[in-house]
């Protein structure tokens, strides 16, 4: 148990530690001078190297890089190349709510998927099964972005119940928080429902074949407790990993939903500080979402270990 | 051959027991309910898929006490009647006939057509089952001793939860796993297959049933393992007085372990009697064919060793008639219509055109 | 004393620890599994329908389309559905029907590139991966893994940043990105086939391992890589879409079904048509190549049939 601990520890630092190179030499090794780049084409070749001076863009790139790095282990992330404010506190900020909005909406879709995947497997062979996998098949072909705009023609513009767009923090106002939360919240979750409800029935398909699903029935289990007491933990491996690698899909689907609804989440920064041309900003806000991405493969894989006792030792 | 068996006691004719829904298409002169002596009766069994037959008029009973074999190829329909008993046929298999099941109470119930609720009270407790492989058998996310105490939990035999956990401790030591206290924190994955099995049949045991199904419980299992899971099965049935309907294809066990038993080809039960019986003097081609194949010694004049030619069709593939005939070196134009049940009952017959000679079953004697 | 032809050739042989419940239960008989089929070739035919529609469009626009797509005329803008506009017009007053077949030209090239990218880079890695030392395997796919930390949006935002909004620009992103899921499928196949037995043999013939990797490992993972061509492709749709919705991929002027989104957003309240009619393009796009992957993979691998 310890070992796999580690194990997993040390391929999160070395993940960490390659990523960091790689969002590195995306932005450095790509042509284009980032001072350049900042200012614009008609910017003056002293501005220029003033910037280049400033910023330390005329060091080497490793003394760049590891500069870098040193910064994201402090916490400081430098600041803009274009307003000149320190990063890391917007990043925080803005993290905050891009961390509630994903949250939420992981919550929506978990809600959607397990009852419903569970259903379409149980009944797998039935009309309602059959029509429920066509629906989910249908969600998985919209995205996010699309559903948004559509729920609010639907709520928004048509039926005038929810606001359009805006964010309100918790604090400040919880019912105008709460309601401008659920549409985008909703557009995210119900997407990745669909997904996520394909592999929670095809899990659970799996299971109900399984020897011991049958050992259970034979003590006296009806099916759907048979299945409720010993199925669905053994399904939830397969979905655990799905759902890992669906917070970075719902991490990046909330950069768009961001600019959906207007909210000044991780998203906004990012798209934000694309269009102003700011590559450093960009490089940290890149950066935050890969750790979050890898950090999040780490936790699943501890849940993992939580789940099957199997994976504890490495014997099978 | 849904012909009358044995005697049926006038004063159970329409008592009040049991069975909740009567088939429609049950033959009409099946029993109510089972004699008091038999913890299992089972009376013109079938069982189609669409119009598939998979199971064709099986007949068959387990007495308090008696331990009964079932044996045939794989694919002859064995673990379908085996299910059937159960009631843990999927649902697109549909049974018609009669399972009647006496449980330790002395209660009984109709398996046919019960509704999943009294089925689930069921098993477990009266009806315990023993699968082929203990490997996939267990639920790989939960303690080996938690396993054993729910089935107790479930039946609510035991009062409360510490009972049950102990009671799991003291049937895990019971069926000899050393150091049962240890073994019940310990997930499957931590125990050798031989192990595991025994933590089936610690499960199996754990309500005292009153008819124990083996499905090939030693199959899988390494030769030097099998006889002693085999010897710990049968001295659990014996304690308790159960029933106990054992299926194999290993006939040297059903041979060390049955009292009677029952040779089924094609979905149907071809022959049944005695061991000694059937083993010494088999009257079918098919138990015939069976036993020479089954006993390594024997070697044909050309010195190979007896098979049955060619190999059992799949289900739906039986020709009519004599389900055998396509494999039989004796089937004649006769064989094409369904043999008679040739003997006294049940318990013992046959089922074929051309039965075995006694001066033929000379040379295939195993014992 | 059990012989060997107890065991003989039977329905259950094969099935290993599987027992005769479970595959009944699992439809193996031949009225469940007819049904499975009917439906795996109802996948790939309404599927494949939907994806020949698409190219089928895409080709028409190149030669006809009813109006000119870029054609702007302040004189009619934002009319409704009618005899002369079938889909209405946008608020430059260009035909929406017109957009939408020209956008399904950007939407086939970006797939078309991004797939292509990566297939090349993927499955060559993939190969390779399952080929060398098995140690060096793992190197590979941990590197491989680590790819996926970087969604084919974040990626493309990444380039974009440093490179310019640009449809180029997007189709590599977007093909970067897709290069795991190639190598990953690839190599559990090719593995498969390096077991085999005419592998084995090839080699102790000592046949060159490029000659190999070409001659019986690409042939055989070929069925798997048409299968994650398809399902990449719809991914490639969905980010191609969201690219230029945000203004990061089709630049001004090119007919993006992404595009056209954006446009209309700050018409939602006026004309929401302008935001349904790209939005079912993009939904049917996804869904055609997505029932086509699912399909050729349930008929390629019967053993999923039921599961996925």
């Amino acid at each position: 148990m310890l070992l796999r601990l580690a194990e997993r520890t040390v391929i999160l630092l070395v993940s960490l530690a390659v990523s960091s190179l790689l969002v590195f030499g995306f932005m450095v090794l790509l042509p284009g001078d980032p001072a350049r780049v900042a200012l614009g084409v008609n910017a003056t070749e002293a501005d220029v190297a003033t910037l280049r001076r400033e910023y330390g863009l005329d060091r080497p790139l490793a003394a760049q890089f590891l500069d870098w790095v040193s910064g994201l282990l402090r916490f400081d992330l430098g600041k803009s190349y274009i307003s000149k404010a320190e990063i890391a506190p917007q990043i925080a900020d803005r993290l905050q709510v891009s961390l509630i909005l994903v949250a939420v909406s992981m919550l929506v879709a978990l809600l959607i998927a397990v009852p419903f995947g569970t259903f379409m497997a149980v009944h797998h062979q039935r009309p309602a099964g059959l029509v429920l996998s066509a629906i989910s098949q249908i969600g998985v072909a919209v995205p996010a972005f699309l559903a948004g705009i559509l729920l609010i023609t639907v709520f928004a513009v048509q039926l005038g119940w929810l606001p359009a767009g805006g964010w309100t923090p918790p604090a400040y106002d919880p019912r105008l928080f709460l309601t401008q939360l659920l549409l985008p919240a909703l557009s995210l979750g119900l997407v990745q429902g669909a997904v996520l409800t394909r592999y929670v029935r095809s899990a659970v398909l799996d299971v109900l074949r399984e020897d011991f699903l049958r050992t259970a029935r034979a003590k006296g289990l009806t099916p759907m407790r048979a299945l409720a007491r010993h199925g669905l933990r053994n399904a939830a491996v397969p979905v655990v990993t799905v759902l890992g690698l669906q917070l970075a899909t719902l991490l990046v689907g909330a950069v768009v939903i961001e600019r959906v609804f207007v909210i000044p989440g991780l998203g906004s920064l990012l798209l934000d500080a694309v269009g102003n041309r700011d590559l450093i900003v960009v490089q940290d806000v890149v950066m935050v979402l890969v750790v979050a991405v890898l950090v999040t493969n780490f936790v699943v894989d501890l849940l993992y270990l939580g789940i099957d006792p199997r994976l504890r030792t490495g014997t099978r | 051959m849904s012909m009358p068996v044995g005697p049926v006691p006038a004063a159970s004719q329409g008592s009040a027991i049991a069975p909740r829904d009567t088939p429609a298409d049950r033959p009409a002169d099946a029993p109510d309910f089972p004699v008091p002596d038999d913890v299992l009766r089972v009376d013109g069994l079938h069982v189609r898929v669409g119009e598939l037959e998979l199971l064709s008029d099986v007949d068959l009973t387990v007495r308090r006490g008696e331990r009964v074999g079932l044996i045939g190829e794989s694919g002859s329909g064995k673990s379908l009647t085996a299910l059937s008993i159960m009631g843990l046929l999927a649902e697109s298999l549909v049974p018609s006939g009669s399972i009647a099941v006496t449980g330790q109470d002395g209660r009984h119930t109709q398996v046919v057509g019960a509704a999943e609720r009294d089925l689930a009270a069921l098993r477990g407790r009266d009806v315990t089952m023993i699968f082929q492989e203990p490997m996939t058998a267990l639920n790989p996310t939960m303690r080996v001793g938690a396993q054993v105490a729910e089935v107790m939990r479930i039946h609510r035999t035991v009062p409360d939860r510490h009972t049950a956990a102990a009671r799991a401790v003291e049937l895990l030591d019971r069926v000899g796993l050393p150091d049962p206290a240890e073994a019940a924190r310990a997930y499957p994955h931590q125990l050798s297959g031989g192990q595991r099995q025994r933590v089936v049949v610690a499960m199996a045991l754990a309500n005292d049933p009153a008819l124990l199904i083996c499905d090939e419980p030693t199959t899988a299992l390494d030769v030097t393992v099998q006889a002693l899971v085999l010897d710990l099965i049968v001295r659990g049935v014996e304690a308790r007085n159960a029933g106990m309907l054992f299926i194999t294809h290993d006939l040297a066990v059903v041979a060390s372990v049955c009292e009677r038993v029952l040779v089924m080809y094609g979905g149907r039960v071809v022959e049944a009697g005695d061991v000694q019986q059937v083993f010494t003097r088999p009257r079918h081609r098919y138990t015939r064919g069976l036993i020479g194949a089954s006993d390594l010694d024997l070697t044909r004049d050309d010195g190979r060793l007896y098979t049955i030619q060619g190999s059992v069709p799949s289900a739906g593939r039986f020709p009519h008639g004599c389900v055998f005939r396509n494999r039989c070196i004796h089937a004649t134009t006769e064989c094409e219509s369904l043999p008679r049940w040739e003997g006294t009952g049940p318990e013992d017959g046959f089922a074929c055109w051309h039965p075995v000679r006694v001066q033929d079953s000379q040379g295939v004697d195993p014992s | 004393m059990t012989s060997p032809s107890w065991r003989g050739p039977s329905w259950r042989r094969g099935a290993g620890t599987s027992s005769g419940f479970s595959r009944l239960a699992t439809g193996l008989l031949p009225a469940g599994a007819h049904r499975s089929r009917s439906a795996v070739s109802a996948t790939i035919a309404v599927g494949g329908g939907i994806v020949g529609l698409i190219v089928a469009v895409g080709l028409l626009s190149l030669v006809w389309t009813p109006y000119d797509p870029g054609a702007i005329d302040p004189t009619s803008r934002l009319q409704i559905s009618s005899g002369a506009h079938w889909l209405g017009t946008d608020k430059f007053g260009r035909d929406v029907l017109s957009l939408i077949m020209a956008g399904s030209r950007t939407t086939l090239v970006v797939g078309v590139v991004a797939v292509g990218v990566a297939a090349i880079v993927g499955v060559p890695l993939g190969i390779l991966s399952a080929m060398v030392p098995k140690w060096w395997g793992e190197v590979i796919m941990r590197a491989n893994d680590l790819l996926l930390a970087f969604p084919a949006l974040l990626l493309a935002i990444m380039l974009t940043a440093v490179q310019g909004q640009g449809v180029v620009t997007a189709m590599i992103a977007i093909g970067i990105a897709s290069i795991p899921s190639f190598a990953r499928v690839v190599r559990s196949g090719a593995i498969g086939v390096m077991k085999t037995e005419y592998v084995l043999a090839a080699r102790a013939a000592g046949r060159r391992p490029w000659a190999i990797a070409l001659r019986h490992v690409l042939p055989n993972v070929m069925n798997l890589v048409i299968v994650q061509a398809s399902v990449s492709f719809a991914i490639a749709v969905l980010a191609e879409a969201a690219l230029s919705y945000l203004g990061l991929g089709a630049p001004p002027g090119t007919a993006s079904w992404g595009r056209m989104l954006q446009e209309g957003q700050e018409l939602l309240f006026v004309a929401p048509r302008l935001e349904v009619f790209p939005g079912v393009a993009i939904a049917l796009a996804v869904l055609g190549f997505n029932l086509l992957g699912d399909g050729l993979r349930d008929r390629y691998d019967p053993r999923l049939r039921d599961g996925r």
